[in-house]
């Protein structure tokens, strides 16, 4: 089943404890930086190794990392982005709770490449049962010298603390984290200042998410440029997947970043193939703000080669006939489900979620909401579809953060492949509301 | 002054615990413990958070009730009102939805006889749908408290969940132990 780097040792018993995590080589990355590496080498390292950003975005880590400005006499702060809300995203909740040392170790290792020396764990509010888990590993990790002041004798100092959210998938965005962290409403900031410029308290701040900072002990312990080898091409290394919907065998796999989808999805080793005998009908590979495939294109390209598991397949064809790898959300869709009825769900969510800042995103996510389910529940007009285009349109790249953009996204790539689909429930009010019903690929069969 | 007999005394455990967080961040910065803390009232408090205990979250922190009420007001998990005593927090997002999350929100307000938002009659359970709360390999499921209860796929699974839930304590928040 592949190579495993983040979770070769998840089912040992006991790893939640430091003494199994250390007998299994834990720690050994923080050994290995605070005594034998200098800051500037494990950023290097990092930089060597290709890792991208496992949030969502998929930003190259080491370079963000060197982005971080270093001001005489200010703190710089590492925070850890573990507010996991993209709808189809668990694997850093999965992860957190069955190996939380792993967690603090990449905050230790990546704390002292970074110059933090306090640093925090913001953790959505909802996973309180995970907050314990980690602060009890962080407590043993003190009482172990691996936290406090001078970790392991290396003089290297390093405070971590743990900050629960309150409920609200916005704080997700890196700028509104910060903001929550401090103690307020989560509105995004505009940017610039960046937070590596001006972050948490006013002071540079690096943002990244559970996973992202749980291969880089891996890549201290081996070197950059052996994670390099792993995955292909651009997407270097593994990647936790959280696998939903109608499968036989949803939960979270790490896969070598270039495993074909089709063996994804079918094969005993990941999801275990569509639940029920059914057929595949669609996926969203990256997370509910990915656009959503029909089966032809996420089992092949356009250009008919297969579709894999990485950044770069994903995203073959833009968005026209391609998707994202996004957070790693892979959310399976069998011949039964509707997609009008799914977008309407996506559309609530976001305008539910939207913070209200910028009225392109808070009008027309309500909007979008709004018609989408006057189109689910039989009262659609036939100007509604282009309706619902033109508003995504101007969503789109008018707002101070990216989650307008992941309110349209999801919207227009449904109409753009199922746009027949939307015609039916409109034409067909009656057929296309009754208990049970869903669309079967003949337009005007129903009447006949 | 009725204000002054509404005032909200928090357990010695509770004030140790909101201290334990202020404790974690730089002089001045104080006010970054406020969600921490409105998690601690409402623990304290029966699952809901009074303007009184805002107001006297206020001034542990040393700032503005309307700071505290901007926060509270922002963030989904506090509850403004009396709920009941186990507020079901069921996931109504996507994934859920592919595995059951609608039927198991019609099958709840169905036994309980209430809509979304409401309190049952024997003041047991608040029916509070949510979004996505990151377990979507085991939806359909529900959160009470700092719990998930998952996989509720079946009117047998619904039903077992509820008699246990009629009989079931809170578990002590483990600062409160
Ligand atoms: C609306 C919105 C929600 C987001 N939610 C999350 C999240 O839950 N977890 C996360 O790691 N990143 C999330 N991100 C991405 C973060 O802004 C940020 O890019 C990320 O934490 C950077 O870490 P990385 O480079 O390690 O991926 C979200 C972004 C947006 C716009
Ligand atoms: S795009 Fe939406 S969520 Fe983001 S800042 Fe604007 S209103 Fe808030
Ligand atoms: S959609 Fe229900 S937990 Fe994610």
């Amino acid at each position: 089943m592949g190579l495993k780097i983040l979770t070769e040792h998840i089912n040992v018993p006991g790893i939640e404890t430091l003494e199994v995590y250390r007998k299994h080589g834990g720690y050994k990355s923080v050994e290995k930086a605070l005594k034998t590496m200098t800051p500037e080498e494990v950023v290097e390292e990092v930089k060597t190794s290709g890792l991208r950003g496992r949030g969502g975005a998929g930003f190259p880590t080491g370079m963000k990392w060197s982005f971080l400005a270093k001001p005489e006499g200010v703190p710089r702060y590492l925070v850890c982005n573990a507010d996991e809300s993209e709808p189809g995203t668990f694997k850093d909740r999965w992860y957190m709770e069955n190996n939380p040392h792993a967690l603090i170790e990449g905050m230790i290792t990546s704390s002292y490449a970074l110059g933090a020396n306090t640093s925090y764990i913001y953790i959505r509010g909802e996973l309180m049962f995970v907050l314990r888990i980690l602060e009890k590993a962080i407590a043993e990790a003190y009482a172990a010298g691996l936290l406090g002041k001078n970790i392991l004798g290396s003089g290297y100092n390093l405070d971590l603390h743990v900050a629960p959210g309150g409920g609200a998938y916005i704080c997700g965005e890196e700028t509104a984290l910060l903001e929550s962290l401090e103690g307020k409403r989560g509105n995004p900031r505009n940017k610039p200042p960046f937070p590596a410029v001006k972050g948490l308290f006013q002071s540079p701040t690096v943002v990244n998410n559970v996973e992202t900072i749980c291969a880089v002990p891996w890549i201290v312990n081996n070197t950059g440029a052996e994670y390099a080898k792993i995955g292909i091409g651009r997407s270097t290394g593994t990647k936790l997947i959280s696998a939903s919907g109608n499968i036989n065998k949803p939960g979270v796999y790490e896969i070598e970043l270039g495993v074909p989808v089709e063996e994804f999805i079918y094969s005993d080793a990941y999801c275990g193939g569509i639940w029920k005998g059914r057929e595949l009908k669609a996926v969203v590979p990256g997370g509910s703000s990915v656009p959503i495939l029909p089966k032809n294109l996420i089992l092949k390209t356009a250009a008919g080669e297969d579709r894999l598991m990485s950044y770069e397949s994903l995203s073959d064809g833009g968005f026209v006939t391609g998707s994202m790898l996004g957070s790693g959300a892979f959310i399976v869709f069998d011949e039964e489900q509707c997609i009008v009825r799914n977008t309407w769900n996506y559309a609530r969510f976001y305008h539910h979620e939207s913070c209200g800042q910028c009225s392109p995103c808070r009008e027309g996510t309500g909007w979008m909401e709004k018609v989408l389910h006057r189109i689910e529940y039989g009262h659609g007009h036939q100007q509604d579809i282009d309706l619902l285009v033109s508003v995504a349109k101007q969503i789109e790249g008018n707002t101070i953060c990216p989650l307008g953009d992941a309110a349209a996204w999801p919207v227009a790539a449904a109409i753009r492949h199922f746009r027949d689909e939307f015609e039916w429930h409109i034409k067909y009010p009656k057929e296309a509301t009754a208990p049970g019903a869903v669309y079967r690929g003949q337009l005007d069969a129903v009447t006949a | 002054m009725a204000e002054i007999l509404n005032e909200v005394q928090f357990s010695d455990a509770a004030m140790a615990e909101m201290q334990r967080y202020i404790s974690h961040y730089p002089e001045g910065r104080q006010k970054s413990a406020l969600l921490p803390m409105l998690h601690i009232a409402q623990a304290e408090l029966g699952g809901w958070v009074s303007p009184e205990a805002m107001d006297k979250i206020a001034e542990i922190l040393n700032i503005q009730p309307i700071e505290v009420y901007e926060v509270a007001t922002f963030y989904t998990m506090f509850n403004l009102k009396p709920v009941g005593k186990h507020v079901l927090e069921v996931c109504r997002t996507g994934p859920c939805c592919l595995r059951g999350a609608d039927e198991l929100i019609d099958t709840l307000k169905r036994k309980l006889n209430i809509e979304e938002g409401e309190t049952s009659a024997d003041g047991m359970f608040t029916l509070k749908p949510v979004e996505c709360l990151a377990s979507c390999g085991t939806g359909p499921m529900l959160q009470v408290r700092e719990l998930f209860y998952e996989n509720l796929g079946s009117e047998q699974r619904v039903d077992e969940f509820l008699e246990m839930m009629r009989h079931k304590e809170h578990e002590t928040p483990t600062w409160a132990k």
